[in-house]
Protein backbone atom coordinates (compact mmCIF):
# COMPACT_ATOMS: atom_id res chain seq x y z
CA UNK A 1 0.00 0.00 0.00
CA UNK A 2 2.75 2.41 -0.99
CA UNK A 3 0.41 5.19 -2.07
CA UNK A 4 -0.74 5.65 1.55
CA UNK A 5 2.70 6.87 2.57
CA UNK A 6 2.64 9.75 0.13
CA UNK A 7 -0.76 11.39 0.49
CA UNK A 8 -3.27 11.25 3.32
CA UNK A 9 -1.50 12.72 6.33
CA UNK A 10 0.01 15.76 4.62
CA UNK A 11 -3.20 16.60 2.76
CA UNK A 12 -5.28 16.48 5.93
CA UNK A 13 -2.75 18.43 7.96
CA UNK A 14 -2.92 21.22 5.38
CA UNK A 15 -6.66 20.96 5.49
CA UNK A 16 -6.82 21.27 9.25
CA UNK A 17 -4.65 24.38 9.03
CA UNK A 18 -7.08 25.84 6.49
CA UNK A 19 -9.92 24.73 8.77
CA UNK A 20 -8.46 26.61 11.71
CA UNK A 21 -8.11 29.73 9.58
CA UNK A 22 -11.66 29.32 8.33
CA UNK A 23 -12.94 28.94 11.91
CA UNK A 24 -11.13 32.08 12.96
CA UNK A 25 -12.79 33.96 10.10
CA UNK A 26 -16.21 32.70 11.13
CA UNK A 27 -15.93 33.53 14.83
CA UNK A 28 -15.61 37.19 13.97
CA UNK A 29 -19.03 37.17 12.26
CA UNK A 30 -21.94 37.95 14.57
CA UNK A 31 -24.10 34.90 15.22
CA UNK A 32 -27.41 34.69 17.03
CA UNK A 33 -26.54 33.25 20.39
CA UNK A 34 -29.03 32.51 23.15
CA UNK A 35 -26.98 31.96 26.26
CA UNK A 36 -24.79 28.95 25.60
CA UNK A 37 -23.92 28.78 21.90
CA UNK A 38 -23.91 25.45 20.13
CA UNK A 39 -20.28 25.90 19.24
CA UNK A 40 -19.08 24.14 16.15
CA UNK A 41 -20.21 20.55 15.87
CA UNK A 42 -17.13 18.34 15.97
CA UNK A 43 -16.63 16.45 12.71
CA UNK A 44 -14.87 13.28 11.66
CA UNK A 45 -13.78 12.52 8.12
CA UNK A 46 -13.38 9.11 6.52
CA UNK A 47 -11.82 8.98 3.09
CA UNK A 48 -10.67 6.80 0.24
CA UNK A 49 -9.83 7.35 -3.42
CA UNK A 50 -13.49 7.65 -4.37
CA UNK A 51 -14.41 10.39 -1.93
CA UNK A 52 -15.06 11.15 1.71
CA UNK A 53 -17.69 10.62 4.39
CA UNK A 54 -18.10 13.43 6.90
CA UNK A 55 -19.84 12.68 10.20
CA UNK A 56 -20.94 15.06 12.92
CA UNK A 57 -22.81 14.63 16.19
CA UNK A 58 -25.94 16.77 16.20
CA UNK A 59 -28.24 15.41 18.90
CA UNK A 60 -31.71 16.92 19.03
CA UNK A 61 -31.24 18.92 15.83
CA UNK A 62 -34.24 18.98 13.53
CA UNK A 63 -33.36 17.79 10.02
CA UNK A 64 -35.60 20.54 8.64
CA UNK A 65 -33.33 23.20 10.12
CA UNK A 66 -30.20 21.70 8.54
CA UNK A 67 -28.73 23.39 5.52
CA UNK A 68 -25.96 21.50 3.75
CA UNK A 69 -24.37 22.93 0.63
CA UNK A 70 -21.39 22.00 -1.49
CA UNK A 71 -19.55 24.20 -3.97
CA UNK A 72 -16.43 22.91 -5.73
CA UNK A 73 -14.39 21.68 -2.77
CA UNK A 74 -16.10 23.59 0.04
CA UNK A 75 -18.73 22.01 2.30
CA UNK A 76 -20.95 24.23 4.42
CA UNK A 77 -23.19 22.89 7.17
CA UNK A 78 -25.55 25.03 9.18
CA UNK A 79 -28.53 24.43 11.38
CA UNK A 80 -30.01 25.19 14.74
CA UNK A 81 -31.38 23.62 17.86
CA UNK A 82 -34.24 25.24 19.70
CA UNK A 83 -33.72 26.17 23.35
CA UNK A 84 -36.01 24.54 25.90
CA UNK A 85 -39.22 26.30 26.77
CA UNK A 86 -39.82 26.20 30.46
CA UNK A 87 -43.25 26.94 31.88
CA UNK A 88 -44.09 29.27 34.71
CA UNK A 89 -42.55 28.35 38.02
CA UNK A 90 -39.90 26.13 36.47
CA UNK A 91 -36.27 26.36 37.47
CA UNK A 92 -33.05 24.91 36.06
CA UNK A 93 -30.88 22.58 38.11
CA UNK A 94 -28.25 22.13 35.40
CA UNK A 95 -27.68 23.61 31.97
CA UNK A 96 -24.90 21.96 30.01
CA UNK A 97 -26.38 21.47 26.56
CA UNK A 98 -25.91 24.14 23.93
CA UNK A 99 -28.53 25.50 21.59
CA UNK A 100 -28.88 28.16 18.91
CA UNK A 101 -27.54 28.43 15.37
CA UNK A 102 -24.32 26.90 14.16
CA UNK A 103 -22.43 27.15 10.88
CA UNK A 104 -19.35 25.27 9.81
CA UNK A 105 -17.41 25.51 6.59
CA UNK A 106 -15.01 22.84 5.55
CA UNK A 107 -12.50 22.85 2.72
CA UNK A 108 -11.88 19.39 1.27
CA UNK A 109 -8.71 18.44 -0.59
CA UNK A 110 -10.70 17.50 -3.70
CA UNK A 111 -13.53 18.74 -5.89
CA UNK A 112 -16.86 17.22 -4.96
CA UNK A 113 -19.41 15.79 -7.39
CA UNK A 114 -22.13 18.05 -5.97
CA UNK A 115 -25.03 16.23 -7.59
CA UNK A 116 -24.04 12.92 -6.00
CA UNK A 117 -23.79 14.12 -2.40
CA UNK A 118 -25.99 12.22 0.06
CA UNK A 119 -26.73 13.21 3.63
CA UNK A 120 -28.64 11.47 6.42
CA UNK A 121 -29.42 12.33 10.02
CA UNK A 122 -30.04 9.32 12.24
CA UNK A 123 -30.08 9.07 16.03
CA UNK A 124 -28.54 12.52 16.17
CA UNK A 125 -25.58 11.65 13.95
CA UNK A 126 -25.21 13.46 10.61
CA UNK A 127 -23.51 11.54 7.85
CA UNK A 128 -22.60 13.17 4.53
CA UNK A 129 -21.20 11.12 1.63
CA UNK A 130 -19.10 13.28 -0.68
CA UNK A 131 -17.92 11.55 -3.85
CA UNK A 132 -14.98 13.00 -5.71
CA UNK A 133 -15.72 14.75 -8.99
CA UNK A 134 -14.71 12.55 -11.91
CA UNK A 135 -12.20 15.12 -13.14
CA UNK A 136 -10.52 15.12 -9.75
CA UNK A 137 -9.99 11.41 -9.29
CA UNK A 138 -6.38 10.27 -9.22
CA UNK A 139 -5.35 9.17 -12.68
CA UNK A 140 -3.03 6.34 -13.35
CA UNK A 141 -0.12 7.47 -15.46
CA UNK A 142 1.31 4.95 -17.87
CA UNK A 143 5.07 4.67 -17.73
CA UNK A 144 6.73 4.23 -21.10
CA UNK A 145 9.47 1.69 -21.17
CA UNK A 146 12.84 2.49 -22.78
CA UNK B 1 -30.06 16.40 42.37
CA UNK B 2 -26.39 15.71 42.73
CA UNK B 3 -24.23 13.88 40.24
CA UNK B 4 -21.19 11.76 41.02
CA UNK B 5 -18.66 13.92 42.88
CA UNK B 6 -20.39 17.19 41.92
CA UNK B 7 -19.46 16.83 38.28
CA UNK B 8 -19.28 19.94 36.17
CA UNK B 9 -19.13 19.35 32.45
CA UNK B 10 -16.68 21.84 30.99
CA UNK B 11 -15.76 23.00 27.54
CA UNK B 12 -16.71 21.48 24.23
CA UNK B 13 -14.73 18.25 24.29
CA UNK B 14 -16.36 15.11 25.53
CA UNK B 15 -15.62 14.27 29.12
CA UNK B 16 -14.56 10.71 29.95
CA UNK B 17 -16.27 8.93 32.82
CA UNK B 18 -14.10 8.81 35.95
CA UNK B 19 -15.28 6.20 38.35
CA UNK B 20 -14.03 3.59 40.81
CA UNK B 21 -16.04 0.82 39.20
CA UNK B 22 -14.44 -0.36 35.99
CA UNK B 23 -16.60 -0.99 32.98
CA UNK B 24 -16.84 -4.60 31.85
CA UNK B 25 -16.78 -3.53 28.23
CA UNK B 26 -13.53 -2.22 26.83
CA UNK B 27 -15.20 0.72 25.12
CA UNK B 28 -14.59 4.15 26.46
CA UNK B 29 -17.50 5.92 28.12
CA UNK B 30 -18.26 9.62 27.98
CA UNK B 31 -20.33 11.77 30.27
CA UNK B 32 -23.36 13.01 28.35
CA UNK B 33 -24.25 16.68 28.71
CA UNK B 34 -27.57 17.16 30.47
CA UNK B 35 -30.13 19.84 31.06
CA UNK B 36 -32.12 19.33 34.24
CA UNK B 37 -35.07 21.46 35.17
CA UNK B 38 -37.78 21.24 37.75
CA UNK B 39 -41.41 22.09 37.17
CA UNK B 40 -44.18 22.10 39.73
CA UNK B 41 -44.98 18.45 39.18
CA UNK B 42 -41.76 16.81 37.98
CA UNK B 43 -38.04 16.91 37.39
CA UNK B 44 -37.07 16.57 33.73
CA UNK B 45 -33.65 15.39 32.54
CA UNK B 46 -32.48 15.76 28.93
CA UNK B 47 -29.24 14.02 28.00
CA UNK B 48 -27.35 14.39 24.72
CA UNK B 49 -26.33 10.93 23.55
CA UNK B 50 -25.88 11.00 19.77
CA UNK B 51 -25.79 7.55 18.23
CA UNK B 52 -28.19 6.08 20.75
CA UNK B 53 -31.80 4.95 20.24
CA UNK B 54 -34.44 3.48 22.51
CA UNK B 55 -32.98 -0.02 22.09
CA UNK B 56 -29.46 0.92 23.13
CA UNK B 57 -30.25 2.92 26.25
CA UNK B 58 -30.56 1.58 29.80
CA UNK B 59 -32.04 3.56 32.64
CA UNK B 60 -31.85 1.81 36.01
CA UNK B 61 -32.85 2.92 39.47
CA UNK B 62 -31.21 1.35 42.49
CA UNK B 63 -32.16 2.73 45.88
CA UNK B 64 -31.82 6.42 45.18
CA UNK B 65 -29.25 6.32 42.37
CA UNK B 66 -30.44 6.68 38.80
CA UNK B 67 -27.98 5.40 36.21
CA UNK B 68 -28.15 6.23 32.52
CA UNK B 69 -26.23 4.00 30.11
CA UNK B 70 -26.12 4.56 26.37
CA UNK B 71 -24.43 2.08 24.05
CA UNK B 72 -23.12 3.24 20.68
CA UNK B 73 -21.87 1.08 17.84
CA UNK B 74 -18.29 1.92 16.88
CA UNK B 75 -18.20 4.12 13.81
CA UNK B 76 -16.68 2.50 10.73
CA UNK B 77 -17.30 2.56 7.01
CA UNK B 78 -16.31 -0.27 4.73
CA UNK B 79 -13.45 0.64 2.45
CA UNK B 80 -12.83 4.01 4.09
CA UNK B 81 -10.16 4.97 6.58
CA UNK B 82 -10.42 7.65 9.23
CA UNK B 83 -8.47 10.62 7.95
CA UNK B 84 -9.41 13.35 10.41
CA UNK B 85 -11.14 13.09 13.78
CA UNK B 86 -12.38 15.81 16.07
CA UNK B 87 -14.51 13.60 18.25
CA UNK B 88 -14.40 10.06 19.55
CA UNK B 89 -17.27 7.61 19.48
CA UNK B 90 -18.07 5.68 22.62
CA UNK B 91 -20.71 4.76 25.15
CA UNK B 92 -22.35 7.17 27.56
CA UNK B 93 -22.82 6.90 31.30
CA UNK B 94 -23.99 9.20 34.04
CA UNK B 95 -25.39 8.76 37.55
CA UNK B 96 -27.69 10.92 39.58
CA UNK B 97 -28.98 10.82 43.13
CA UNK B 98 -32.74 11.12 43.07
CA UNK B 99 -34.44 13.17 45.77
CA UNK B 100 -36.88 11.28 47.96
CA UNK B 101 -39.94 13.16 46.71
CA UNK B 102 -39.81 11.44 43.30
CA UNK B 103 -42.46 8.85 42.58
CA UNK B 104 -40.24 5.97 41.46
CA UNK B 105 -43.01 4.07 39.71
CA UNK B 106 -43.90 6.98 37.50
CA UNK B 107 -40.49 7.55 35.93
CA UNK B 108 -40.72 7.72 32.14
CA UNK B 109 -37.93 7.66 29.58
CA UNK B 110 -37.98 8.38 25.83
CA UNK B 111 -35.26 8.72 23.18
CA UNK B 112 -35.48 10.92 20.10
CA UNK B 113 -32.69 12.01 17.72
CA UNK B 114 -30.00 10.94 20.15
CA UNK B 115 -31.52 12.82 23.10
CA UNK B 116 -32.78 10.92 26.16
CA UNK B 117 -35.66 12.55 28.00
CA UNK B 118 -36.42 11.44 31.55
CA UNK B 119 -39.60 12.51 33.28
CA UNK B 120 -39.42 12.08 37.05
CA UNK B 121 -42.79 12.94 38.59
CA UNK B 122 -42.89 14.21 42.11
CA UNK B 123 -45.05 12.13 44.38
CA UNK B 124 -48.28 13.79 45.36
CA UNK B 125 -48.28 14.35 49.11
CA UNK B 126 -50.37 11.59 50.60
CA UNK B 127 -53.22 12.75 52.79
CA UNK B 128 -54.78 10.09 54.92
CA UNK B 129 -58.23 10.55 56.16
CA UNK B 130 -58.41 9.23 59.67
CA UNK B 131 -61.66 7.69 60.76
CA UNK B 132 -62.99 8.76 64.14
CA UNK B 133 -64.60 6.12 66.30
CA UNK B 134 -67.01 6.93 69.00
CA UNK B 135 -66.14 6.03 72.57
Amino acid sequence: MLERAFFPMSIWREMSRLQREMNQLLTSWPRLQFGLGMGYPAMNIWSNDEGAIVTAELPGVDAASLDISVKDNVLTISGSREPLELGEGSVYHRRERGYGRFTRTFQLPFQVAADKVEASLEKGVLKIALPRAEADKPKKIAVQAG
Amino acid sequence: MTAQGELQVQGTEKQIVQSDAERTRERIAFVPRVDIYETEEAIVVLADMPGVDEKSVEVTLEKDVLTINGYVEPESYQGYSLAYAEYRVGDYQRRFTIPAEINRDGIEAAVKDGVLRLHLPKAAPATHKIAIKAG
